[in-house]
């Protein structure tokens, strides 16, 4: 899944649940104490959920609660492979184009019914009818044929073979029929109560205040230790951290000043515990490739070479980040670490700018060619300040080489509508969220340069389309990782973005909570394996 | 029977406004750039141009503007004020019934707070005009309304919340436990977590109120019939509150009737800032996604609201002062 960000949204979309630690946590280490049932955590998020139903919902919050209540047929583990959930296994037929999934036996809803194919041919059927008010139809639109010829077993024949589509199969698309047949999903009592089959059973949800979640006892793969979960809606993000100190929450996301600075206390050193880990996202200076000024990519890259990026990590991000060198983050198994680089060197910057004939002929300190001067307008979205500052202080280099670059900040709607969709724009910053397959055909293949498409700087390159049609019908993921790091050459050299950094996502925890290992899915993905001990549990549930 | 007459005129005069009102209102919101899917089918790559379509038509989207109103006028008139275009799709009245009454506790409670502490100010600072208490009051008041709520209220979270750990910093009841609390630790437990947003909307507030009271309290104690009652000998006491106070506070009727919308209209700062699930936080989010029927629910009930409360303070006036009925005006 990919979106592009418009606030930073405390911690990740989907709670992935691992089935390997569980088993690791149980076989080892005696000696150690043993995991404890009870105790609930309290997680502050700035933004209601707006419904339960997966399908429906497009915020993170909404993603965040129902990842915990739905399952799917398959999930991410902890590095990101792509493992069982609801099914036990799988088999890729007819050279991708034929997926074969096992399911579990046993496992039931939430309400004692139990779960089978049909639920998941419902859930097919919903997500690609046109009366389904849903964004992720996408993907199951290249479904040629879906069947469930038995309980057990779904089969899936795609038109074409399509690497993105096994990762499809998540929670979104599975829904209890027996609830829903029949019905206008869209008034769905489920959409506010509920009924899932996964770690925890919904409790209670009150309208931008708190939603409440307990353990399912009859999980399939172990009842979670922790008996509650419960999210504060909390849409002031100060407020959100005097409530951390004051005992009002376990878990929120820190901003990069709250996690040097602020957090930087005995105090805090004593109640909590905090973790840093590479966020899915990266924030780019993406050019409008249709104006004259870039479409020499020897310009693109001189500005590239002009900005310092570890400067902006240093000042925006307080070091809590790393430098992008494409539209990958450096911990994925598809990024590749050696394209080329752009090292801040404004003398070369001047070098290339000079060579495509921009020179400062009348002494303003401005460049200029043909009597025009090398100036533009950046736009970025009102209320992120870590954009606002990155955009300072590229400002500030780039008119060391002699390029005026004026900043303009808009609201997100009117500059989506008016000016991204409508190319009216030099240049944006903004920010991709990254999805944990490397399919990027939406952004950068050249078909998708239309109105309201993702590619709107109107990136066309014959080579990367080749390799971005080829990288979705290729399932073998050795071939796949060639394929994509061919890709990541090609944008480093041609620079369509300055990729400038990958930040990092800042959670903190309070201490008495066990059993938390980052890996590169982040933390959540053994959520239900976080454990408190008895003598530090805090809430004693009845 | 000419109170009945006058008051069948004026609400005969409310029901084009009304309408106007909603006209515009629907006009202006429709001007502002994008579209309720915005938030849902932007830089989504997922999202087809096909689907985006489908929701439109969805939405009614796709027809003329004054289709879209005549439709939304019609639900309008059977008391239907539609469903919400965010994915919930909720009736928009459910959307808003749910947190009208904590907005209307916590307006209500400040709006009293705000009339007995302003109310004696203004009095006092009246009677003692250009005296060092007058002074100090109107410094204080004008700070209090100068102050950002945003940084007060962080100010006295810290204070209260954290330094003193006296008072909860944000939310309306406890988080555990609350459901077992008998009624009386239930008040108690709401008292503790009003205290602060209480204060701080009221603080605002204190500075116009205080100010009017003071004003109107000069004026009606230069008219005559206050040195009459001082020259019978009355007590001060009795002249100030029983024979001045009840004229000034006349004008006081209209300011209260034109209070009435910001009862239920909220405020997105300290709602925010104290995490209270109210009106005005629902208002900014409709505003943000371009969720245009809860906007105009909340436009209608706002704007009926405004309309009642001039229609409310009319007839307070008129019932208090004879002089309003019969068009006579007091000599200067």
């Amino acid at each position: 899944m990919l979106r592009i960000h418009q606030r930073s949204f405390l911690s990740v979309a989907f709670l992935f649940v691992s089935l390997l630690v569980c088993t690791k946590a149980f076989g080892k280490a005696p000696s150690r104490q043993m995991p404890a049932y009870g105790d609930a955590i309290v997680v502050g998020s700035i933004g209601d959920a707006s419904t339960l139903i997966p399908m429906l919902a497009t915020d993170a919050t909404s993603h965040e609660i129902a990842g915990l209540i739905y399952n799917g047929l398959v999930k991410y583990d902890k590095d990101l492979n792509l493992v069982g959930d609801l099914a036990k296994s799988w088999e890729i037929k007819q050279g991708g184009k034929e997926i074969i999934f096992h399911l579990r036996k046993g496992v039931r809803w939430q309400d004692g019914v139990e779960f089978t194919s049909k639920d998941v041919l419902f859930g097919f059927k919903t997500i690609t009818n046109p009366k389904t008010p849903t964004a992720y139809a996408g993907d199951f639109m290249e479904v040629e044929k879906a069947q469930a010829p038995d309980p057990y077993t779904f089969r899936v024949i795609y038109k074409e073979p399509f690497a993105p589509a096994l990762s499809s199969w998540g929670d979104i698309v599975v829904l209890p029929e027996h609830l829903l047949k029949g019905k206008d999903i869209t008034k769905s009592p489920l959409a506010r109560h509920p009924v899932g089959l996964g770690p925890y059973k919904f409790r209670l949800w009150k309208t931008q205040e708190r939603i409440e979640l307990d353990a399912n006892p009859d999980y399939f793969d172990g009842r979670p230790y922790l008996d509650r979960y419960i999210m504060r809606i909390i849409p002031d993000p100060a407020t959100m951290f005097m409530e951390l100190k004051a005992g009002g929450l376990d878990w929120m996301g820190l901003s990069p000043v709250q996690y040097k600075r602020q957090t930087d206390t005995p105090f805090f050193r004593k109640n909590f515990r905090k973790y840093k880990y590479l966020s899915f996202s990266y924030t780019y200076l993406g050019y409008n490739l249709r104006h004259p000024l870039f479409k020499d990519k020897r310009v693109r890259q001189a500005i590239s070479y002009a900005i310092d990026k570890e400067e902006i990590i240093r000042g925006v991000l307080l070091g809590l980040g790393v430098v992008a060198t494409g539209p990958y983050k450096p911990d994925a198994w598809f990024y590749n670490p050696n394209v080329r680089r752009y090292p801040y060197d404004p003398q070369k910057a001047k070098a290339l700018l000079a060579q495509c004939g921009w020179k400062d002929t009348d002494g303003d300190g401005i460049l200029d060619k043909d009597g025009r001067p090398f100036s533009f307008t950046v736009l970025t979205n009102q209320g992120n300040s870590l954009r606002d500052k990155t955009a300072q202080i590229i400002q500030y280099r780039l008119k060391q080489v002699g390029i005026e670059m004026k900043i303009r900040q808009l609201e997100w709607t009117a500059f989506i509508n008016d000016f991204i969709d409508k190319r009216r724009f030099e240049a944006v910053i903004l920010g991709w969220t990254l999805g944990q397959d490397p399919d990027i055909y939406d952004i950068w293949h050249s078909s998708k340069t239309g109105p309201k498409q993702l590619n709107f700087i109107g990136y066309k390159n014959k080579e990367v389309d080749r390799l971005l049609v080829m990288g979705r019908r290729t399932f073998d993921r050795k071939r796949r990782k060639k394929i994509y790091f061919k890709i990541q050459e090609i944008l480093a050299e041609d620079q369509p973005y300055t990729f400038l950094y990958v930040p990092m996502s800042l959670p903190i925890i309070h201490a008495r909570f066990r059993g938390i290992k980052p890996a590169p899915a982040g933390i959540s993905y053994n959520f239900i394996r976080w454990w408190v001990p008895k003598n530090e549990q805090k809430y004693i549930l009845p | 029977m000419g109170l009945f007459l006058f008051l069948l005129k004026r609400i005969m005069g409310l029901v084009p406004t009304f309408f106007g009102i909603t006209l515009i209102s629907f006009l202006v919101m429709h001007l502002a750039p994008g579209e309720p899917m915005s938030l849902q089918a932007n830089f989504n790559p997922k999202m087809t141009p096909e689907m985006r379509q489908r929701l439109r038509a969805q939405y009614g989207l796709d027809k003329p503007l004054y289709v879209q109103y005549a439709k939304w006028l019609k639900g309008l008139v059977h008391l239907d004020l539609g469903r919400s275009f965010s994915p919930d799709r909720r009736k928009v009245w459910d959307k808003i019934k749910e947190r009208l009454p904590v907005t209307i506790l916590i307006n209500v409670l400040s709006m009293a707070l705000i009339l007995v502490i302003s109310i004696p100010l203004g009095v006092k600072a009246a009677v003692r005009q250009n005296s060092l208490f007058d002074q100090v009051t109107t410094v204080l008041v004008f700070l209090a309304y100068a102050a950002p709520a945003f940084w007060l209220a962080l100010l006295l979270m810290l204070f209260f919340g954290i330094e003193l750990n006296l008072l909860p910093v944000s939310g309306l009841h406890s988080l555990m436990g609350y459901e077992q609390m008998g009624a009386l630790e239930k008040i108690w437990d709401w008292t503790r977590h009003l205290i602060l947003p209480v204060f701080v909307s009221a603080i605002g507030g204190l500075a116009g109120f205080s100010r009017y009271t003071r004003s109107s309290m000069l004026e009606v104690l230069r008219q005559d019939y206050i040195t009459t009652a001082r020259a019978k000998g009355l007590p001060e006491r009795a002249v100030i509150y029983r024979h001045a106070l009840r004229n000034a506070l006349l004008p006081l009727i209209t300011i209260l009737g034109l209070s009435i919308p910001g009862l239920i209209g909220g405020s997105v700062i300290f709602e925010s800032i104290f995490a209270i699930p109210g009106v005005g936080q629902l208002m900014w989010s409709a505003v943000m996604a371009r969720d245009y029927p809860v906007l105009m629910g909340n436009l209608v009930i706002v704007s009926i609201l405004t309309l009642l409360g001039n229609l409310l303070a009319d007839i307070g006036y008129a019932a208090v002062d004879p002089r309003i009925r019969t068009g006579i005006q007091s000599e200067e």
